[in-house]
């Protein structure tokens, strides 16, 4: 390698001599040192050259035996789309034309202020006038067993680079710890080169300093699709391996294999030595707005300061930091103001930009626009009308025109309609009003690209009589797949008829321009499987929803995808998170199951015992035929489940949009009235129908005869047991408007009471909307709607039954017994406050 | 002067979720993180009839309460929409990996 420099030894005409000895004693120049050949340190020289070349006379100390190279671009020397020669930023040449004292591979390792010199690990001191610590940082290293085995590095230099490419020669697995800028760069390289890579991300976004959920998702699937397992919500146990790393334990016990293991969680500012030499030093060290710290003779710039209380991790701040700082080396005294920064990762294909504040908060609109068929995620945020931050996802083409926006603070107001679109669309032509541009495209400009319909097209088919959105979906296709342009559908209607657009059907929240139907039939028919999947790709117009469509969604894919969907316990309402009912004074109140309302006197023990050890206010008989118990702390739910658990008793589910109870009468064991089993039936039942989600509450009954005492016609399944058999009601529930139930069929058979109960149960799992109970979706689709389905197509009804079944296959995993052994513990716990500290 | 209480860090709670924390007889504080992993502290009282708001559903920077659903803002703890009501805030910092909450105004007073 040209550049490489062996030796410091070769630099050094006088070995461990003082830096007098060297210099004519007619140069009357100050004595400027910089400790650190990086990226700030070299910069601060070359702008201090451009203002005054003959002002001060340079020496510069590096660690790395190389010559300035560019760091940022050490990720494509990684992907080999680059060689180190590509990357030098200063040459041999520039320090020798420039009289500049290059002392490469020699770190400082004191600074005496008293004296005013610098000692480096050879010995040799050098005496300053002024001093430039530019240290930069150092990678986080996290503290785990084996971090300091052979195989373990960081991304920082290019003598990682070396051990990378080296390693990447010989193939195998490889993990990067840490899913951010730094440690994607390092995969890609890593699997461009061949080796099997894992990604260990501690959150559960990638990158989730620079991108929200949405695009740190579609960056996630990108990275998959490109080979790479990613592991978000994953946390390091341990690094092991004899006597080189073999791989890594995470805290949940899975293992991976790796024979290199890169270690990209963040960075440190390179702080010790001007700690030592007691400057003063908070997270970086403390500079003012000329780069100078807490003496007047030692500047420091880069990564390694602290300037109003921010440090930097991206080279923009340090341009802006070296031009002041040169200022003020040359008595013109500007003044650096800290710097907003934005992140593009470098990661060829996929185009990831953010900047700025795009947390959200008060005052804070975002604009939101997905693409689904471009995979294309913007999101810019407003806050009294100037752009505060910015994220691009698949074409961040328009970064740098909001970056600037965002800079500048100008005043976005005149364009905030179409501020999303981006530049040549917001300040192109001064078309500002949305149905203006609308009115203004071409016949055969493009309004639906996912169906290829133009904008001549579509006002067609208003003309010949679509009013609404729907109707235009329907008429001609445009808006009815991703609903991106659903927007330019609805200018057109009003640019078309005005006044005489028709509203169209209900959303499903303010988060979407679908309704649940749409949204349910894109979800089966584009197969997602994940929340943020689902906002992407029928474009959200929030970043994470609201409480309305998360347990939507949340429920849509449960039922979708049993066995493979995780469920999002943050989308759950409040009884489905905890397993319990809320109560208004913030305790709660379990129901533990009992089959069909029948007990025996070890449960009834357990729920006494739990009653007296727990201190409950209360127990009640339900209307649903067992036992509550009330003012439960949260803390105690897990001890109370395990105690109700021992007694063989499982959730009831009576806080669930579930399955609740299957209530029975006496029937022929025991009544003198009674036809079939009743009670052995609802047994059946329940044992069958238990721990189901529903789009909302379900509960059933059966009767022993047409008395009916238990209730069975103001069910949403009710039995009523009769000689010949089994009639069997549907869509019935008491409640504020009570509905009588209607009668579906009636069957000869035990089984085929079992068997038709499955499939309706599935019928309404599947096709009702979210929080409709059966008798608002039975009034909905009709009856005769449902008795087509269940009775007259068999194998319709076999199918159901079938569905059915296989999911509860996974449903039948008692929640309580789960978070007695200790799940989700942290959700039962209060935080544990450690320290307290005064400032 | 404030003093600052250690809770821990951002990985103990819950993305779009919350923990609580007590501290001394006060009374009960919820920690939230949002989504794009902010944190903020509020009285765990919702504003309309006191319910836990740490057991609501926490989307953007607001959570809908459990009890009845009133969407208050994480940021300034005040009732969103037709609903008025403020529910008092609590001084989050995040430094040095861990979150601190600032010492309860109440218990300041007493110390
Ligand atoms: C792989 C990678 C990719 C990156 N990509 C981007 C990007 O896309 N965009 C972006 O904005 N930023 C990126 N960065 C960050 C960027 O490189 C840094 O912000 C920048 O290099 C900081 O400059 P600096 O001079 O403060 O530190 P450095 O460039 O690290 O320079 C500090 C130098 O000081 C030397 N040194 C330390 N202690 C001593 C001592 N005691 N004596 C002598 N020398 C010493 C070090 O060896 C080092 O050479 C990336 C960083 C890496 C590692
Ligand atoms: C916050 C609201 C509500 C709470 C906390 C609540 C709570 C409960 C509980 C705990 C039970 C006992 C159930 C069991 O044993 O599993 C019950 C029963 C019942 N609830 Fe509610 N309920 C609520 C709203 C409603 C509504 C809106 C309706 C009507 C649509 C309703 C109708 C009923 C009926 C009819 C029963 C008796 C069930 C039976 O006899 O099998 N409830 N309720
Ligand atoms: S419904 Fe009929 S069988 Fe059942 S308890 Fe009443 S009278 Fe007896
Ligand atoms: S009837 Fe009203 S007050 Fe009684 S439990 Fe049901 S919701 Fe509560
Ligand atoms: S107590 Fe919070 S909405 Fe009623």
């Amino acid at each position: 390698m040209e550049f490489q420099i062996e030796t410091q030894a070769a630099m050094a005409p006088v070995a461990g001599g003082d830096d007098q000895m060297l210099v004519p004693m007619d140069d009357v120049r100050e004595h400027l040192v910089v400790v650190g050949n990086g990226m700030a340190g070299c910069r601060a020289v070359e702008e201090l050259l451009a203002r005054d070349g003959a002002r001060y006379r340079v020496t510069i100390f590096g660690a790395e035996p190389y010559v300035n190279y560019n760091r940022i671009m050490l990720s494509p020397v990684l992907a080999g789309e680059k060689t180190f020669d590509d990357i030098v930023i200063n040459d041999r040449a520039w320090y020798d034309d420039n009289d500049i004292a290059l002392i490469a591979g020699d770190p400082v390792t004191a600074i005496d202020r008293a004296t005013k010199s610098v000692t480096a690990q050879s010995g040799r001191t050098v005496h300053y006038d002024k001093l430039l610590i530019a240290t930069g940082s150092d990678p986080f290293i996290i503290p785990v067993p084996g971090k300091d085995l052979p195989g373990v590095i960081s991304f920082r230099d290019m003598k990682d680079v070396d051990t990378m490419v080296a390693a990447a020669g010989k193939g195998g697995n490889a993990v990067v710890i840490g899913g951010g800028l730094l440690g994607l760069e390092a995969a890609h390289g890593l699997t461009l080169r061949g080796m099997k890579v894992t990604v260990i991300h501690l959150m559960d976004t990638l990158m989730e300093r620079q991108l929200d959920e949405a695009a740190g998702w579609l960056l996630k699937s990108a990275l998959e699709g490109r080979g790479q397992t990613i592991l978000t919500g994953a946390n390091t146990a341990e690094i092991y391996g004899e006597d080189k790393v073999e791989g890594v334990r995470l805290k949940d016990g899975r293992e991976i294999p790796a024979s290199l293991v890169v270690m990209a969680v963040g960075i440190r500012p390179a702080t010790a030595l001007a700690r030592e030499a007691g400057l003063e030093v908070n997270r970086g060290i403390k500079v003012d707005d000329h780069m100078v710290t807490s003496d007047a003779d030692v500047l420091a710039v880069g990564e390694c300061v602290e300037h109003d209380g921010n440090v930097y991790g991206l080279v923009a701040p340090l341009w802006d930091m070296c031009r002041s700082l040169a200022d003020g080396l040359t008595d013109q005294h500007t003044g650096y103001k800290g710097s907003v920064t934005s992140t593009k990762l470098k990661v060829a294909g996929l185009d990831v930009f953010s900047a700025g504040d795009f947390s959200g908060g008060e005052g804070c609109e975002d604009i939101v626009l997905r693409d689904a068929s471009r995979g294309v995620y913007k999101r810019v945020v407003v806050k009294d009308d100037k752009v505060i931050g910015a994220v691009l996802y698949g074409d961040t083409a328009d970064g740098g025109w909001y970056f600037d926006l965002l800079k500048r603070g100008e005043n976005v107001a005149e364009m905030r309609d179409l501020l999303i679109f981006g530049q040549a669309f917001a300040q192109g032509g001064g078309a500002l009003d949305p149905k203006s541009a609308v009115a203004a495209l071409s016949d055969d400009a493009e309004i639906c690209g996912c169906n290829g319909v133009s904008k001549g097209q579509v006002v067609a088919c208003i003309e010949q009589g679509a009013c609404s959105l729907d109707a235009v979906r329907t008429g001609c296709k445009a808006s009815a797949s991703c609903g991106s342009c659903t927007g330019l559908v609805e200018n057109l209607l009003a640019v078309v008829l005005g006044d005489d657009v028709q509203s169209g059907p209900k959303t499903m929240c303010k988060c979407t321009s679908f309704g649940h139907d749409d949204v349910r039939r894109e979800i089966v028919a584009q197969d997602m499987r994940s929340i943020p999947e689902v906002m992407q790709k029928l474009h959200w117009s929030t970043p994470d929803g609201c409480s309305s469509c998360r347990p939507a969604l949340n429920y849509y894919l449960l039922c979708a995808l049993p066995g493979v969907y995780v469920d999002d316990q943050q989308s759950r309402f409040v009884n489905e998170r905890m397993h319990a009912n809320i109560q208004k004074d913030g305790t709660y109140s379990v129901v533990p199951r009992m089959w069909g309302g029948l007990t025996n006197p070890r449960e009834l023990r357990a729920i006494a015992d739990v009653v007296e050890k727990y201190d409950a206010p209360m127990v009640k008989v339900t209307g649903g035929q067992r036992l509550d118990i009330f003012g439960i702390k949260k803390e105690d739910l897990p001890a109370v489940w395990a105690d109700l658990n021992a007694a063989g008793m499982v959730s009831g589910h009576a806080y669930g949009k579930s399955l609740r109870t299957v209530k029975t009468c006496v029937g022929s064991e025991w009544c003198r009235f009674g036809t079939q089993d009743s009670t052995g039936l609802g047994v059946k039942t329940e044992r069958m129908t238990w721990g189901s989600w529903m789009p909302h509450k379900f509960k059933i009954a059966v009767s022993g005869c047409p008395r009916n005492c238990a209730e069975a016609t103001i069910k949403d399944f009710g039995i009523v047991c009769v000689d010949s058999g089994y009639e069997l009601h549907v869509g019935g529930n008491g409640g504020i408007h009570v509905r009588v139930t209607d009668l579906l069929c009636k069957v000869p058979t035990e089984q085929e009471a079992l068997d038709y109960c499955a499939a309706f149960t599935q019928l309404y799992r599947e096709e009702a909307r979210y929080l409709e109970r059966t008798a608002p979706w039975i009034e909905r689709v009709g009856v005769e709607y449902v008795k087509q389905r269940i009775v007259e197509d068999e194998a319709g009804r076999e199918a159901l039954r079938a569905r059915f079944l296989f999911s509860q296959q996974f449903m039948q995993d008692d929640p309580w017994a789960q978070r007695a052994a200790g799940a989700n513990s942290d959700l039962h716990q209060h935080l544990d406050p450690i320290s307290i500290a005064a400032e | 002067m404030t003093d600052w209480i250690d809770i821990g860090t951002l990985a103990d709670i819950p993305q779009r979720g919350a923990r609580t924390v007590q501290i001394g007889g006060e009374k009960e504080i919820a920690v939230f993180r949002t989504g794009d992993d902010q944190v903020f502290a509020l009285v765990n009282e919702c504003p309309h009839k006191k319910g836990p708001l740490s057991q609501g559903i926490v989307h953007g920077h607001s959570v809908a309460c459990p009890l009845h659903n009133w969407n208050i803002a994480l940021q300034t703890g005040e009732a969103q929409g037709a609903d008025e009501g403020c529910t008092p805030t609590i001084a989050v910092k995040e430094e040095g990996g861990r979150i601190w909450i600032a010492r309860p105004v109440a218990m300041q007073a007493a110390a």
